[in-house]
């Protein structure tokens, strides 16, 4: 450290040079702090371990679904020659001989674990690194920090799941010989969006947990429980609120047995997961008009296919009320950490 | 607000720095040889400053952290915060960088208010937290690149930038490794170089020379003294180490249980705290019943006892500058002495009996 006294002086006439620019750093404009956090944070998710492990995970379960539905597209394709759905189908169906679910629900099923995986650790992560003090330091906003890093994982998101839905239609090009038409193409992009959305709202709420709990394991615990919990109880629970409050005795009319049934309904919307899959259904199958109770009086005398914007259209409340839990799950994200002190 | 009034009035503000800078003493005013001098210096203080606090408080439920902190630091000057852990030192520090609300009281950090404007004090002040962690699986370079690009640093700027820095803190060889391969101190050196990267007209440091060896913290205590001195910044650090930092502190405030229990110059800490009395251990070769008959007999030597774990040690209390004449007395008695030594004068020693005298949650001094 003897030689400090004599690399100062070198270092301050360097900067006094024109090429080294003024003593004082050129500086951007402020405002842009949670694009650098969004940066950073997307390159570590692309060289992240966890990254290359969902993509594997993800990628083998989306070649099995997609293997096992090609079997069954080929037997019908002969009655289904013609329509415009043969490329969705790989997608939403599944043979009914199969033990393996479609591509659609495994996605359903996994793209939860995809959002926890980028957000469980984000903001308990910086204080066990000891770089949140550090971080808040810097001339940022605070809401920077959770803005940077919800984009970059929505980002990381949106990579793995377009890279899976490119792997399984390159899969089904090679296996069926299936070119997709505009339609199909546009399903599949609106479809890919609302599974960002629907992922994104499990990276906010794992990100609130990142928040809200101070260790990573708990965090990541935490999530997983409540995604369990909604996934394979949310049903049950519903009907037995919807039972006590819209009862259906032994006697019932028909009018309280759809009351019942509608108050069962609008509560399971509550449910991300019932969201997601109404607005897949919408948007995947074309026959698809209604996921609310339908009398046999209501239906159709023969199933028509809807084009595209129907189907987006029909698909539209539920997309919104995804992004409206999102926004409230980042929201009370946002505001736990704003009123956190620095110092764990 | 209080803190109105302050701004409004220089010539309230200077007498409140005044009452500030004694720790609110009764004794400063036995002090007539020193007190022109020291007004004058508190003058230029109030208008100078780069951080001044009033009042600062911060309550977490019913525990006062930080009590009424008055607090000034001029550019180019290391001021020492020094306390206990739990003393107050990083909550003060988190409210001066506007992480922390204080309770009440008011701030001003190089010109702006850090409740008001956080970002505009956080584009002036480099921060080196306690206990500073980096991202371990980037290198020190990345690392320093991401405050640079938090700061807003244009991208033809930033290589140069860090390439000096990590230079000037001795990094450069390892510039381009994991942080998670950096020893401890080499973690302190990339957050001293982290906290310049700004270029900052102030520099906060958590407890800098924590958990380092004995030459990691010569380096460090170098550093800093380079950056107040070459940069003309204003240093502000926080330890527990007295005897650390005395080396590089302009001035030092002692902090206990939130409150600041005196604030000066080393030397007149020293002077303040140790008073008119002075301890002395005296080693002599001889009888003790004659050695102790000795050193009762010189003048202005108020009590004489043995050292409890040594039994040829004697330890003297009496007053200033005794050693010539105990020198004196012993060996003309005939009694050999192969060790005088004044104890007490050494901060350290001082900050140990300031803490004895007024530990946490005594309210009677002061």
């Amino acid at each position: 450290m003897t030689a400090q006294p004599e690399t100062l002086p070198a270092r301050r006439n360097e900067r006094s040079e024109p090429s080294h620019g003024p003593a004082t750093p050129r500086r951007r404009s402020p405002g842009g702090g949670w694009r650098v956090i969004a940066d950073k944070e997307f390159g570590d998710h692309i060289l992240s371990v966890r990254l290359f492990i969902l993509i594997a995970v993800l990628g083998l379960a989306a070649v099995a679904a997609v293997y096992s539905t090609t079997a069954y597209v080929r037997d019908n394709a002969q009655q289904a020659a013609g329509s415009t759905g043969l490329f969705v189908l790989l997608f939403s169906a599944s043979s009914p001989s199969s033990q393996i679910p479609p591509f659609t629900t495994l996605v359903a099923l996994l793209g939860p674990l995809l959002g926890i995986a980028f957000g469980f650790d984000a903001i308990n992560g910086e204080r066990s690194e000891r770089t949140l003090p550090r971080l808040v330091a810097q001339p940022i906003h605070r809401d920077d920090v959770i803005n940077g890093k919800f984009a970059a994982g929505l980002a990381a998101i949106a990579l793995v799941l377009v890279a899976i839905v490119v792997l399984v239609s390159g899969f089904a090009f090679y296996q069926l010989g299936i070119v997709p038409g505009p339609d199909d193409i546009a399903r599949v992009a609106a479809w890919v969006v609302a599974t960002v959305i629907y992922v994104g709202f499990w990276l906010a709420f794992a990100m609130l947990c990142s928040v809200v709990m101070r260790r990573a394991a708990t965090s990541a615990l935490a999530a997983i429980a409540v995604w369990l919990v909604v996934t394979l109880f949310a049903s049950l629970l519903t009907g037995i609120v919807a039972d006590a409050l819209s009862p259906v005795p032994a006697d019932a009319t028909l009018d309280q047995q759809v009351a019942n049934a509608q108050l069962n309904l609008d509560l399971s919307r509550i449910s991300p997961g019932e969201l997601y899959s109404e607005a897949t259904a919408y948007l995947l199958d074309p026959t698809t008009q209604s996921v609310g109770i339908i009398l046999p009086s209501q239906q159709p005398a023969a199933p028509s296919i809807l084009p595209f914007e129907q189907s987006l259209l029909l698909a539209w409340p539920q997309g919104v009320a995804l992004i409206a839990l999102t926004v409230v799950c980042f929201g009370a994200a946002y505001v736990v950490f704003m009123r956190q002190e620095v110092r764990a | 607000m209080r803190a109105k009034a302050i701004r409004g009035d220089r010539g309230e503000r200077a007498e409140r720095a005044q009452r500030a800078d004694g720790g609110g003493r009764p004794d400063d005013d036995g002090r007539p040889e020193r007190t022109p001098h020291q007004r004058s210096e508190r003058e230029v203080d109030a208008t100078a400053s780069v951080i001044r606090a009033r009042g600062l408080t911060k309550r977490y439920g019913d525990v006062l952290a930080v009590d009424h902190l008055n607090l000034d630091v001029r550019p180019g000057e290391v001021f020492g915060l020094l306390g206990p852990n739990g003393a107050g030192k990083t909550t003060t520090i988190l409210m001066l960088l506007g992480l922390s609300e204080p309770t009440d009281g008011h701030a001003e950090v190089a010109g702006f208010d850090p409740t008001r404007d956080p970002l505009e004090v956080k584009r002036r002040v480099g921060y080196m937290p306690d206990d500073v962690g980096f991202y371990g699986a980037l290198t020190g370079r990345q690392n320093l690149r991401y405050t640079a690009r938090l700061n807003g640093i244009d991208r033809r700027d930033v290589e140069g930038r860090l390439d000096a820095l990590l230079e000037q803190v001795g990094l450069r060889d390892v510039a381009d490794r994991a942080v998670e391969t950096y020893s401890r101190g080499m973690r302190q050196r990339l957050g001293l170089a982290d906290a310049l990267v700004k270029d900052p007209s102030v520099v906060v440091l958590d407890e800098p020379t924590t958990a380092i060896d004995p030459a990691g913290v010569a380096e460090v205590l170098d550093l800093i003294a380079s950056i107040a001195r070459d940069r003309g910044a204003a240093v502000l650090l926080s330890s527990h180490l007295l005897h650390q930092v005395q080396q590089v502190c302009d001035r030092v405030a002692v902090f206990v249980g939130g409150r600041v229990v005196a604030q000066g110059t080393m030397r007149r800490l020293a002077e303040q705290m140790g008073g008119e009395s002075l301890q002395m251990e005296v080693g002599a070769q001889g009888a003790p019943e004659e050695v102790e008959a000795a050193l009762r007999s010189i003048d202005g030597v108020r009590e004489v006892e043995r050292d409890p774990h040594d039994t040829r040690l004697w330890r003297v209390a009496g007053a200033r500058n005794l050693q010539p004449r105990l020198a004196g007395e012993l060996s003309a008695r005939g009694i050999g002495v192969w060790h005088l030594r004044r104890i007490g004068d050494d901060l350290d020693e001082i900050y140990m009996r300031y803490f004895a005298k007024e530990g946490p949650g005594d309210d009677s001094a002061a």
